[in-house]
């Protein structure tokens, strides 16, 4: 017994020796924040299920925060952007955001990506006040500002996005079989509520789980249901897979796919030689494509990668991550010399951003919901490209209507102007 | 025969046993201060870091017992740890908000839980043995996610159920950090732990489980019920897996499949062995390597400069690494484990 407790007196003292190093950073008031920089963090799948496409989200804003950083920072600081590996596993999550907040005194968590894994540890970060910004999903959750008065989303949420694509289906596939095939989480169960809310009860729903990479049952399920319009709520990697599996079994409905798993490139990395089975598949987006290369934002985004992301290969996740990093910039702007974790959460709620999107960012006071519209894309001869117009509605009963205020063009140093 | 044999060997040992009863208290009242004056020096993500060893430390403890001490390989305690966390997770859903008892009484169900799904496993294993117990408790171990996700309607699939947790009780002050809490809470249960398996594995029940890993022959010749020992081994185990994970929930605050992958099953084993199979001082030493070992890769990763491809590969993959290699310069240089190292005094011969 004695040495259980002398093995435990010799631990407690290493880890008391180790941890007084720990206990520097966040100098001054605001954690993360000094006189000369800033420190935010995030978690990211950069390796496992869903690592395809979203791996690169992150390191795109990084590289967007490089840009402002090298023009001067935000208000004389820099921006640094701490980037954790969650595995798109919810347990990991848990661990990688306490790391971020508890070790090392991040300011915010910026645009923390998934659904499953985000929801975790909302309570975490309301605990501690840390503002939750920007989270890189659709889910309803993010848009509780009574419970969770710090986090704000970013993407349409699901139910917005199943709505607008719902009633595209309605108009051009009127009598047809719509069948739903989503993620066994609130991602999937927000897309078909908003599915639902326009067509109806659909006529065969499946669910898939990430940690199990094979949707072959649910295909020939839907296929059995004589499906032909297949609506998808699902990853990149799981898009591919379902668009294979279909294939194989000489299944051929029409897909239309959420934005979040929809990504040509992405989706082609996934398929190889089996790409052309992207050909026709309908999605839906709120920033510009990647390949629109008239589009000024594009073009910024374009001479920032590759001036700070090593020219990565650029698709709609870089699109995405430098998005995001404009509108904290721009939050930042905005929130002024004197920065607090209040501060710029009242800020953000004042609303009044512009940025690359062609649909609405609402915040307020009592939406904290991300943008509120898209407009339709599809694949034709191998080129993802938008058709029609924006349209915007909300996630309970309003129509979904036409959305016609024109994006921003970006300002001419690429940088949002403090205000 | 039992009848005869059994409680002479007890007599023998009846007269030291309320003086080491006092010695375990006094050890434990000790250990628990110095807990909690270390949780007044650690700074929030340390205490987080102790109160991870606290939890991992009930599992390995009892896991050390059924393996160490009795014999039996278990691949399925990852399982069990989620049997405690669920458990844990809907009780609380269910009684949320009246108050800190219902976390008492939530913590409970899953150790009982636990210990019933450990009794059900325990009457199969004690008619497996070797590779045929390991692939039985390795099915256990696969099991979890498949379970979670069929019954999505209780369990919420990969998204997992969130824990509630009260804050930490208003007496404490109202800045009381929830760390230091949470420290306090999971190492309330390690050394509660500690202590009833100590003085389990001192008695006769300690002894029992000795004779039948040693010999099942031997042990049946000499009055032991090797089934019923076998399973009540599996029991006890499971029991403080169950408030392990139970732990777990109340720290994550949340219970995912993903929480309790095989890996974490082989991990706990890993660790033990590491740490010294057999002895409760192995157990601590298992608990912390757990905690530490992937907390220092990661620090490895960060401050050596590499291009952020070879960094994200190494940071999935290195820790598993560590742990292969401290596994096998241990059992080169101490076969016994960490726990067989002392300084003081020179290995006991027999």
């Amino acid at each position: 017994m004695r040495h259980i407790w002398s093995a435990l007196a010799v631990l407690t003292l290493v880890a008391a020796a180790g941890c007084s190093s720990a206990d520097e950073g966040g100098g001054g008031d605001v954690p993360g924040v000094t006189d000369t920089d800033i420190l935010v963090g995030t978690h990211m799948p950069l390796t496992g299920p869903a690592a395809a496409g979203y791996s690169k989200i992150a390191p795109a804003t990084k590289a967007y925060f490089d840009y402002v950083n090298a023009n001067g920072g935000v208000h004389g600081r820099k921006i640094s952007y701490k980037i954790m590996d969650d595995t798109y596993n919810p347990a990991t999550t848990q661990q990688v955001v306490r790391e971020l907040v508890l070790q090392d005194k991040v300011f915010a968590i910026l645009n923390g990506l998934g659904t499953p894994t985000h929801t975790g540890v909302l309570d975490f970060l309301k605990t501690n006040r840390v503002p939750d910004l920007f989270v890189a999903s659709g889910s309803r959750s993010w848009d509780q500002p009574d419970k969770y008065p710090g986090t704000f989303g970013f993407n349409v949420d699901y139910t917005v996005e199943g709505k607008i694509l719902a009633t595209h289906v309605k108009q051009t596939q009127a009598g047809k079989k719509v069948c739903f095939l989503g993620q066994d989480d609130d991602f999937g169960r927000d897309a078909l509520a908003g599915i639902e809310k326009i067509l109806g009860p659909v006529t065969a729903k499946q669910s898939y789980v990430t940690s199990n990479p094979n949707v072959g049952p649910q295909m020939g399920a839907l296929k059995q249901a004589g499906c032909q319009v297949v609506m998808l709520a699902t990853v990149p990697g799981f898009t591919a897979l379902s668009l294979g599996t279909a294939a194989k079994i000489g299944f051929k409905p029409q897909f239309v796919v959420s934005q979040v798993g929809a990504d040509l490139t992405t989706l082609a990395k996934r398929l190889g030689a089996a790409t052309p089975l992207t050909e026709g598949l309908i999605s839906a987006n709120y920033l510009p494509l990647s390949n629109d290369d008239a589009n000024p934002w594009i073009q910024l985004y374009k001479k920032v990668n590759a001036a700070h992301n090593g020219n990565a290969e650029f698709d709609n996740n870089i699109v995405y991550g430098m998005s995001v990093g404009y509108l904290f910039v721009q939050s930042l702007q905005k929130a002024g010399k004197d920065l607090t974790r209040d501060g710029l959460i009242k800020t953000i709620e004042k609303g009044g951003f512009e940025g690359p999107g062609h649909a609405p960012l609402r915040y307020s006071a009592d939406d904290h919901s991300g943008y509120g519209g898209m407009q339709l894309s599809t694949i034709k001869d191998g080129k993802q490209g938008y058709f029609g117009q924006p349209f915007e509605t909300d996630d309970e009963a309003g129509a979904v209507v036409a959305y016609t205020t024109p994006a921003a063009t970006p300002p001419p140093n690429g940088i949002p102007a403090a205000s | 025969m039992s009848v005869t044999l059994a409680p002479k060997v007890d007599a023998g040992l009846r007269v030291p046993r309320p003086a080491r009863r006092h010695r375990y208290l006094l050890w434990t009242i000790a250990a628990a201060a110095l807990i909690v004056a270390l949780t007044y020096l650690l700074p929030p993500f340390r205490n987080y870091q102790l109160a991870t060893v606290g939890a991992y430390l009930c599992v390995t403890a009892g896991l050390t017992v059924l393996t160490g001490l009795n014999g039996q390989l278990s691949l399925g305690h990852g399982a069990l740890m989620a049997t405690g966390a669920y458990t844990v997770a809907l009780v609380q859903e269910a009684l949320a908000g009246r108050g800190q008892w219902t976390l008492l009484i939530a913590v409970l169900a899953g150790i009982a839980v636990a210990t019933v799904a450990g009794g059900i496993v325990g009457l199969a294993a004690a008619r497996l043995r070797g590779p045929y117990l390991a692939g039985l408790t390795l099915a256990v171990a696969v099991l979890v996610p498949a379970i979670a996700s069929t019954f999505d309607q209780t369990f919420n699939s990969d998204q997992g159920l969130s824990v509630y947790v009260d804050p930490p009780p208003l007496a404490l002050g109202a800045t009381f950090p929830y760390e230091r809490w949470q420290a306090w809470l999971a190492w309330a249960g390690a050394l509660l732990t500690m202590v009833l398996l100590a003085t389990l594995i001192r008695g006769r029940f300690g002894r029992s489980l000795r004779a039948v890993r040693d010999d099942e022959a031997a042990a049946r010749i000499a009055g032991v019920n090797v089934a019923r020992t076998q399973v009540l081994a599996f029991v006890v185990s499971a029991a403080c897996a169950g408030l392990g994970g139970a732990l777990f929930a109340v720290l994550a605050q949340s219970v995912s499949p993903g929480a309790f992958p095989l890996s974490l099953s082989l991990f706990l084993l890993m660790a033990i062995v590491i740490g010294g199979l057999g002895s409760l001082a192995g157990a601590v030493w298992g608990a912390v390597l757990l905690v530490a070992l992937p907390a220092l890769t990661h620090s490895v990763t960060d401050s050596i400069d590499v291009s952020p491809a070879v960094a994200q590969r190494l940071e999935g993959n290195l820790p598993l690494a560590l742990f292969g290699v401290t596994l096998i310069v241990v059992m080169l240089a101490a076969p016994g484990g960490i726990a067989s190292l002392r300084p003081s005094r020179r290995r006991r011969k027999p």
